[in-house]
């Protein structure tokens, strides 16, 4: 059996994140199926009623009300898991989280407080994100948006204000953006240089400026257009700006673009626009290998080229690679499939091309150009973006709080086809405080496995978690740690190919 | 450009929403202002919405 119960809280706001928490402690205790604490907007709404959260009680509920929602295996588990999240959506803040400090409550007090302001970082729901950034553009100030859900139009509207107004529209949903040195929503601590990058892509941007700082060189501006600005609606507004930006900078010597492929029209008004530069550009169109392009840019399809490119030319090494005999030797008979568990979207893409290319079957629940997806093709490798919608309802990204993907990589090992587990650690702001040590925790002892894990970390030494301290802890448990997502993917790859082979499987 | 102006100023951001993203730049000294936001009456929502389109 079965209970649902909704409880509505009206005129309540609580910040996304502080109420995913509570969501997941609320999911965790005995006899709770499943549970979520969301703003009743219409989007938070859809969601909840897929995952089976909503009654008629919650449907009632507005943007301006808190939607508290509960599957349990009885009245009691409900009841009690209901009372232990009030408790905690009551809970004062506590000293240091601004218990006292004075807020502003608006735009124009904020400005005031902050003499000089020149960014407003937009976070609030999809619903009320669009009326705040236009109030910012209005006074004059800088957006970068990380919400999403905000209408195409709306989208284009604000862009083409920001461009009247000689402004930088990043967004919406920009997960990541570095200004002159500064790091802002989810991204790295990165050495300053003369590398400029410009992304449609968090993690992609996030990947390829800590490559750069890895290597020793140093990025001047990473500058976040939002995952929809190449779209042929948008035109490549915001991409078009940063590149005109970028191109003026004293700072920046040379331009990296980095995006899923455009609508072609935009393609060919941003390779335009590449060519009046006088800047050396990498251009990487995610999975793209042939295009024309002008003679100051050269094309990349992945990540760590783009990397690479910018650095001079030269491959990223590898010098401690395990060979795939010894590795092949670890994994369990029969075991051949790639279980690919990943919390950067972007990442998940750049592992499919490589598999693509190493002529594996792959599929994705987040398909790059000629991938399936897990249902068409059931028996292929399978790598997952978690933090796709719909693993993500009424819980945290999984770059915040990994216990999703924690269960995940526990059902990989008891998959007697999955050989290797392929995953990545993303560190930075935003992300978790120790992503290493909780995935160690759930993996079985090294010699129980049965599977190879192969793990890339994105991430900086200057960043909190400590690049080199997160490699060692994975190190330490018996995790391949590769330099970069793409060689992780590679190794993946050859050693999937080399199970089959001994497996005498044609996969 | 004001563009050109954020690169090459110190950024000084003002957060609306979730505020994690403040204590990030404040853990690192940069200067930020918190916004306590929260979702205005839904009676002036669509109303905020005409206004806001005007310009006003």
């Amino acid at each position: 059996m079965t209970i649902l119960v909704n409880e509505v809280r009206r005129g309540f706001y609580m910040d996304s994140v502080a109420l995913m928490r509570i969501s997941r402690s609320v999911g965790a205790m005995p006899g709770v199926k499943g549970a979520a604490l969301m703003i009743g907007s219409v989007t938070n709404k859809a969601l909840m009623r897929d995952a089976g959260l909503l009654g008629a009680t919650g449907e009632d509920a507005g943007p301006n009300d808190l939607v508290l929602a509960v599957r349990a295996e009885s009245e009691e588990a409900a009841t009690t898991a209901l009372s232990s999240a009030a408790g905690l959506l009551d809970k004062p803040p506590s000293v240091g989280q601004g218990a006292s400090e004075w807020l502003p409550k608006t735009l124009d007090t904020a400005v005031q407080q902050l003499p000089g302001a020149n960014l407003v970082l937009i976070s609030v729901p999809g619903e009320f994100a669009t009326a705040e950034a236009r109030r910012a553009l209005r006074r004059g100030l800088n957006v970068l948006m990380f919400s999403d859900n905000v209408p195409l139009a709306d989208e284009v509207a604000l862009k083409q204000e920001a461009q009247q107004r000689g402004l930088l529209m990043m967004g919406p949903d920009c997960g990541t953006a570095i200004i002159g040195g500064t790091p802002l929503a989810f991204a790295n601590e990165v050495p300053r240089g003369s590398i400029g990058l410009v992304g449609a892509s968090g993690t992609g941007l996030q990947e390829v400026s800590t490559l750069i700082g890895r290597s020793g060189a140093g990025v001047s501006h990473a500058i976040g257009v939002g995952g929809r600005d190449l779209k042929e609606a948008v035109g490549g507004i915001t991409t078009l700006m940063a590149i005109d930006a970028l191109d003026r900078d004293p700072g920046t010597e040379q331009i990296v673009i980095i995006s899923k492929p455009p609508a072609p029209s935009v393609a060919k008004r941003v390779l335009q626009r590449v060519g009046e530069s006088r800047k050396p550009v990498t251009v990487c169109f995610l999975g793209v290998d042939d295009m024309a392009l002008p003679a100051n840019a050269v094309l990349v399809s992945d990540l760590r080229s783009a990397a690479e490119r910018a650095l001079g030319g030269g491959r990223l090494p590898w010098s401690d690679r395990p060979t795939v005999a010894a590795l092949a030797a670890t994994v369990g008979a029969g075991r051949q499939r790639i279980a690919g568990l990943f919390c950067g979207g972007t990442l998940c893409g750049e592992a499919q091309l490589m598999l693509r290319r190493a002529g594996l079957a792959v599929s994705s629940n987040a398909p790059v150009t000629g991938v399936a997806t897990p249902k068409e093709a059931p028996g292929a490798h399978r790598l997952l973006d978690l933090g796709d919608d719909e693993y993500t309802v009424g819980r945290p990204h999984p770059m915040i709080d990994p216990s999703l993907r924690d269960d995940m990589v526990r059902a990989a090992f008891t998959d007697p086809e999955v050989g290797v587990v392929l995953v990545d650690v993303v560190i930075g702001y935003g992300a978790h405080d120790d992503p290493a040590t909780d995935l160690v925790a759930v993996l079985p002892a090294a010699a129980e496995r049965g599977a190879v894990v192969i793990a890339s970390v994105c991430g900086t030494d200057q960043d909190r978690q400590g690049y080199a301290r997160q490699v060692g802890i994975l190190r330490d448990a018996g995790v391949v740690v590769a330099p970069s997502n793409a060689h992780a993917a590679e190794l993946a790859a050859e050693l999937a190919g080399a199970l089959a082979a001994a497996g005498g499987s044609s996969r | 450009m004001e563009v050109d102006k954020l690169l090459n100023t110190e950024v000084r951001v003002i957060n609306v929403g979730l505020r994690a993203f403040a204590q990030d730049l404040e853990s690192r000294k940069s200067p930020v202002v918190h916004v306590d936001w929260s979702p205005p009456p839904a009676s002036s929502v669509k109303f905020g919405s005409l206004l806001d389109r005007l310009g006003v």
